[in-house]
């Protein structure tokens, strides 16, 4: 029974990570920033989770767990922020907000 | 059982294609729950079957639940005439159910062949990550847990509804 190689794992979580960079700067719907923000997240545990099974040690699987804790946090208050953004300018569009004072 | 991780890698990057290229924001949800659920069969075949359970449970579960209640709370009023006259269209859904047909496959397939997957060198189980979680990376919990009652007190304060801004501007 043959290992997946670490190689593998984290080439899979750059695609990931890149799927998601190209997202957040290509998309200028608020929602879909915050998805792709998601996307790079998910990414990134999957090449915590994917050293810690090379290495055999449960250090990934806790990262992963402080960056679960983290994304929660981080969409709750992104989304108080995007209805926020709605109730004022009622559109969803990123470039809509681009002045300091409306 | 290495066919599963590759089997699923491929499903994950299709699906995330489609969550960055999608129009529609319940439809790239959609794809993105089933990118989810890819990312949590690959967690289980590197042998971390407790993030898995919690990749399903709280990112396709609870995470996503909540951006889809503000993508129905602001969708309602864009959309809401053209909603009324959409049914079940295929095309609305066929591409997420088989991307998840796929790795209800996976699924069935470990099912039915013998014993657990071991593509991993070992299995580290829940006992090991709460062991290491509340041992020596105890500050880490507490300082998510400040984390977690700032993020609560931020979403409360950002969707409490401001009186002086609706009666200057009704």
């Amino acid at each position: 029974m043959t290992v997946i190689p670490l190689n593998h794992v984290l080439i899979l979580a750059t695609i990931l990570f890149g799927l998601g960079i190209v997202g957040l700067l290509v998309r200028r719907n608020v929602i879909f920033m915050l998805v792709s923000i998601e996307v790079m997240l998910n990414a990134a545990g999957l090449a915590f989770v994917g050293a810690g099974a090379h290495w055999q040690s449960a250090d990934g699987q806790v990262m992963f767990l402080f960056i679960l804790t983290m994304a929660a946090a981080e969409v709750s208050v992104g989304l108080a922020l995007v209805l926020r953004l709605y109730h004022q300018l009622h559109t969803l569009d990123a470039d809509a907000a681009d002045l300091m004072k409306a | 059982m290495t066919v599963i991780f590759y089997i699923s890698a491929i499903v994950a990057i299709i699906a995330t294609l489609r969550v960055i290229t999608c129009a529609h924001a319940v439809h790239a949800l959609l794809y993105f729950i089933v990118s989810l659920f890819s990312v949590a069969v690959i967690f289980f075949t590197l042998g971390a079957p407790f993030v898995a359970a919690l990749e399903v449970i709280i990112y396709a579960g609870a995470i996503m639940v909540l951006f889809l209640f503000v993508v129905m709370l602001l969708g309602h009023e864009l959309e809401d005439a053209r909603r009324q006259r959409v049914g079940f269209r295929p095309g609305d859904w066929i591409g997420p159910v088989l991307l998840a047909a796929i790795l209800a496959g996976e699924l069935f397939y470990v099912f039915w062949s013998s014993g657990p997957p071991r593509a991993a060198a070992s299995v580290i189980g829940p006992r090991a990550v709460g062991l290491s979680l509340f041992g020596p990376y105890l500050l880490g919990v507490e300082i998510a847990s400040f984390l977690l009652l700032a993020g609560l007190v931020g979403a409360y304060h950002l969707g409490r509804r401001d009186e002086d801004a609706e009666a200057q501007s009704p």
